[in-house]
């Protein structure tokens, strides 16, 4: 297959030229939404889901699902909100050790249960989707950390930043992914994920420690849903024991199937999901712009994630009778 | 098993009878729309404080969801505990209609606080308001053209589109915009749905700046919804062009009108709503208040309260307006 | 004769008659639920009323019904976790045309016939193109409940008066839903435990390649199976609106948790050809005792989603480790 051929079929390029094509489509209507401000708008929408899409990935590439994103994110935000707001002497960056360490604890016992017991993921993580919920509102007594306690700095992390004015939070998560890049295509233990996802019965027998590599994109999952935690009291300014990361898991599976990452295991790209994270963030910024209600949204995520898996479907049969091979990351 | 129930009936039945008189103290249930609410937390102390000044028994329960059927278990279960009152803060106009039905069999007082039934008042006793619902439109226009000088364009950023009170309300700012000759050079350009979602609300409010480039004002009479457009305003460095307002919670609006974002906004007192509730359920059910339109009666530190039509009390005449000089007296 | 003897003397020696009596799983869901009785009554004493009871177990119903057919699908090695937003989305379609005008038994079967749409798209998805289960209907879930709030926006639509009040029909003194669960029960337990049909179902989710070699026409099994779901999702939502005298987008939102709780509390195995209609059936029982006696005892919800999420895990634990040890 030729260089060109190969760039056409991968599947980040036809995300990216669905991104082109619906931001020019939305600015023929709406001329203000090919404008700089509009890159601002959708890039401030994009972090919470770029992070956790992040942590995701790995955890769909090892053939697994983590639905419990969401609790895990308004459990850590709410643990750091309680920080802020009953123990105000403790310099508010410790926040950030205690949110992501705390994830990774939550992350950990999904992945322990998942590895221990052979426990199907997807049952694993709606138990503690629920389960950490019930514990976020126990812990606060069901009282919503006020903006008011949670300090001027972190707010300021999702306005503002020496370079550009681009505000922090983004580069921040811009940098999550760049890490999880190098992680998956540098480290050992990355490659092994994309090994044990495209084939689970042969990776023991390569040498790969099935139980360490779970265990660990769990902790990673569950780490990064919790520095989202932090991101969302620093870009919203409080944390809500019933709002805070409810229904987090839905839009960032959405973002990562969308982002070519195949349920099937073993195949996905930080670039890939990267786009598909920028593509549900032009969908959701130019909905109200063009005037239409918020309540499609819903159906929208629900078609398009049905959509990526039939093109994903298609493109695979497609690969399989030309013999052709689509690679790991 | 049955001679239970007919036991607990039976109790029902006669504190009801015994009213006051009764040893048993008065057991008074609030039902919140969900928890993690904090706009119920000050409904909540309101119920706390009147049910330890008149010695009833109170409690706060609220299921974790506001969809429109998750209250129904917890009714249900009250109407099983035997309490006397049911105080409600619907999450559904019509969905409870059966059994709140059932509980008024039962001899229940059922009060609807802080949100009514609309259009299923048959359901509910009385219903405890804040204010005058039809007052908060024309109150909200006169704050926002206060705010503006009278002129320019001004829009709408509201809960969800079918939210009946604040519908309502919006009802009300447009017909006074059109009625009254003050406001004639305000246009109202836009009415958007955040679904009192802070993302949601926050990519409307961004929206609205940018189809909108000559905004002036913009109301949300919604917590939610001020609290993301306040926001929008205070990031983008806009509070001197764009004056936001509405209806929002000091403890939620405190940092944004100590740092010149918003200079004002509205509300009323959630904590009076449950004081009041307290006192009217307990004069309903000794018999020293009638539950009748046009009757009148005496709260403590709230004057004479009149049932209006539809058996509908308001706790205050007019909204608060909370600005840098008061904000700081109000703790809810 | 020499063979079988053969194979027997090599295999374990068989289990006593009262281990493989008792130690089931619907025996562990059978002792959960006189221990939940005894703890409903210990925590609140409203609680031990026949007529609270069944009335609690009225608003379950609808949930209930559903995990019994979820029950075969996931026997059969599938999953579906679109069936709440199926009933939304069939309730839904069913009060906006009826509300435009459509006569009422007509408007029945549309939403029927919405429902059987629902559960042949997941199917065409699953078993056309191959696509697994779970990821399928979770798209299918945020779909169909978009869908319902496209339709009806956030406005809830009455439903005439004629066809409210299901639950207010009693039968013997037991209301009308838990007896349609019941019959369900029945009939779905005879279906999987004495046909052929049930026999399949076993089979294609013990090994769908076996099953295949053996003649089993595992696509049309899991296709039917689908359909069902969607059908029973529909009834179930139907029901749902008729309880309620008026249906929104968000009805039954959340059910899913519910449903596949009721499932794995039975002791039905999570990865396929494992599990009985009694067991479901006693879990749905337990599931209400559960949340009933926290409901009335006036427990937070809070700790109701820590007990549900626990039970759930502790439940595919248990079932787990009973089959391992049991049926090698």
């Amino acid at each position: 297959m030729t260089g060109w051929r190969s760039l056409l079929l991968r599947r980040e390029t036809g995300i990216a030229v669905m991104i082109v094509l619906f931001c020019l489509a939305v600015g023929a209507v709406k001329p203000q939404f090919l404008t700089l401000n509009s890159l601002r708008i959708i890039l401030l929408l994009t972090p919470l889901i770029l992070i956790g899409a992040m942590g995701q990935m790995l955890v769909i590439v090892a053939r697994h699902v983590d639905l419990s994103i969401g609790s895990i994110l308004g459990l850590t935000a709410m643990v750091a909100g309680m920080m802020f707001r009953y123990a105000p002497e403790v310099p508010w960056p410790l926040a950030f050790p205690l949110a992501i360490g705390l994830g990774a604890v939550l992350g950990l016992v999904n992945g322990a249960l998942v590895t221990l017991f052979r426990l199907p993921a997807i049952i694993v993580t709606l138990g503690t989707l629920s389960l950490y919920r019930g514990m976020t509102f126990i812990i606060s007594d069901a009282k919503q950390i006020d903006r008011q306690y949670v300090p001027s700095a972190l707010k300021a992390m999702s306005q503002t930043s020496p370079v550009f004015g681009i505000p922090w939070i983004i580069f921040i998560a811009f940098g999550v992914a760049l890490l999880t890049w190098w992680f998956a295509m540098h480290t050992r233990i990355g490659r092994q994920v994309f090994a044990l996802g495209s084939n689970p019965v042969a990776a023991p027998l390569r040498g790969i420690n099935v139980t360490r590599v779970t265990l660990t994109v769990f902790a990673i999952s569950g780490a990064l849903s919790g520095l989202a935690g932090i991101m969302y009291a620093s870009r919203w300014g409080f944390v809500n024991p019933s709002n805070t990361g409810n229904g987090f898991e839905f839009q960032v599976i959405a973002a990562v199937v969308i982002g070519g990452v195949s349920i099937n295991g073993g195949v996905g790209t930080v670039p890939g999901v990267v786009l598909g994270v920028l593509l549900l963030g032009c969908v959701s910024a130019a909905l109200p712009l063009l005037g239409i209600p918020g309540t499609t949204q819903s159906a929208i995520y629900g078609a398009v994630i049905l959509i990526a898996l039939v093109i994903d479907r298609m493109v695979r049969m497609q690969g399989r009778t030309r013999g052709t091979q689509r690679a790991g990351a | 098993m049955l001679r239970k129930s007919t036991l607990i009936g039976l109790t029902a039945g006669l504190a009801m009878l015994a009213g006051a008189a009764m040893a048993e103290p008065l057991k008074i249930v609030y039902i919140g729309k969900n928890t993690g609410n904090p706009y119920f937390d000050s409904i909540t102390g309101g119920f706390e404080d009147a049910c330890k000044s008149l010695g009833c028994e109170f409690e706060f329960v609220a299921p974790a969801t506001a969809e429109a059927t998750s209250q129904i278990p917890f009714i249900e279960a009250q109407i099983q505990r035997g309490v006397n009152v049911i105080g409600i803060a619907p999450n559904s106009p019509d969905a409870l209609n059966e059994v709140l039905a059932s509980a008024r069999e039962k001899g229940i007082l059922v009060l609807t606080v802080n949100g009514d039934i609309t259009g299923s008042e048959q359901y509910r006793d009385a219903t405890i308001l804040p204010v005058n619902f039809d007052i908060v439109g024309r109150d909200q226009v006169e704050l926002v053209g206060s705010l503006i000088g009278y002129e320019g364009e001004i829009a709408i950023l509201s809960a969800t589109t079918e939210a009946p009170d604040q519908n309502k309300w919006i009802v009300g700012m447009n017909e006074t915009l059109k009625s009254d000759p003050k406001y004639a050079k305000m246009k109202l350009v836009a009415t958007v749905y955040g679904d009192d979602q802070p993302e949601k609300s926050t990519t409307e409010m961004e929206a609205l700046l940018a189809n909108f480039p000559n905004l002036k004002g913009v109301i949300a009479p919604t917590t939610v919804g001020i609290a993301a457009a306040a926001q929008v305003v205070q990031s983008r460095g806009l509070a001197e062009t764009v004056k936001v307002t509405g209806l929002g919670l000091p403890s939620e609006m405190r940092d944004f009108i100590k740092d010149g974002t918003v200079t004002a906004f509205q509300l009323w007192s959630p904590y009076n709503e449950g004081w009041l509730a307290v006192h009217f359920a307990k004069g309903v059910l000794d018999g020293s208040i009638k539950n009748e339109v046009g009757g009148t009666f005496e709260v403590p530190n709230l004057g004479t309260i009149t049932i209006n039509p539809n058996n509908s009390i308001n706790t205050q005449a007019e909204l608060t307006t909370f600005d840098a000089k008061n904000i700081d007296e109000f703790n809810f | 004769m020499t063979e079988t003897s053969a194979t027997a003397r090599d295999a374990a020696p068989p289990r006593p008659l009262w281990q493989v009596l008792l130690i089931r799983p619907e025996m562990m869901t059978l002792i959960l639920l006189l221990v939940g009785i005894f703890a409903g009554s210990q925590l609140s004493e409203f609680f031990l009323d026949t007529d609270y009871i069944l009335k609690s177990f009225t608003l379950s119903a609808e949930f209930a019904m559903v995990a019994l057919v979820l029950t075969l699908v996931i026997i059969a090695g599938e999953i579906d976790l679109s069936p709440a937003a199926n009933m939304a989305l069939s309730a839904c379609l069913f009060a906006w045309v009826q509300a435009a005008g459509v006569p009422l038994p007509l408007a029945v079967l549309v939403g029927l016939g919405a429902g059987l749409a629902m559960g042949a798209l997941n199917g065409a998805l699953v078993i056309g193109l191959q696509i697994p289960s779970i990821i399928v209907t979770i798209g299918t879930l945020i779909l169909y409940r978009g869908l319902a709030q496209i339709i009806a926006g956030d406005k809830s639509i009455r439903v005439p008066e004629s066809f409210v009040g299901i639950n207010d029909v009693m039968v013997a003194g037991i209301p009308l839903p838990v007896i349609l669960f019941c019959l369900l029960a029945l009939v779905l337990g005879l279906l999987l435990g004495t046909t052929i049909f049930g026999r399949q179902i076993y089979l294609v989710g013990t090994n769908e390649v076996a099953a295949r070699h053996a003649g089993v026409r595992s696509a049309r099994i899991r296709m039917i199976l689908f359909l069902m779901m969607g059908l029973v999702s529909a009834v179930a939502g139907l029901m749902t609106a008729s309880r309620l005298g008026s249906v929104r987008y968000d009805l039954g939102l959340g059910g899913e948790l519910q449903m596949v709780l009721m499932a794995m509390l039975g002791g039905t195995y999570i990865f396929g050809g494992r599990g009985t209609i009694l067991g479901t059936f006693l879990a749905a029982w337990l599931l209400v005792i559960v949340t009933t006696g926290m409901i009335v005892a006036n427990v937070l919800p809070a700790w109701q989603l820590c007990v549900l999420g626990l039970l759930l895990i502790v439940s595919i634990i248990a079932t787990n480790l009973i089959y391992s040890r049991t049926q090698r």
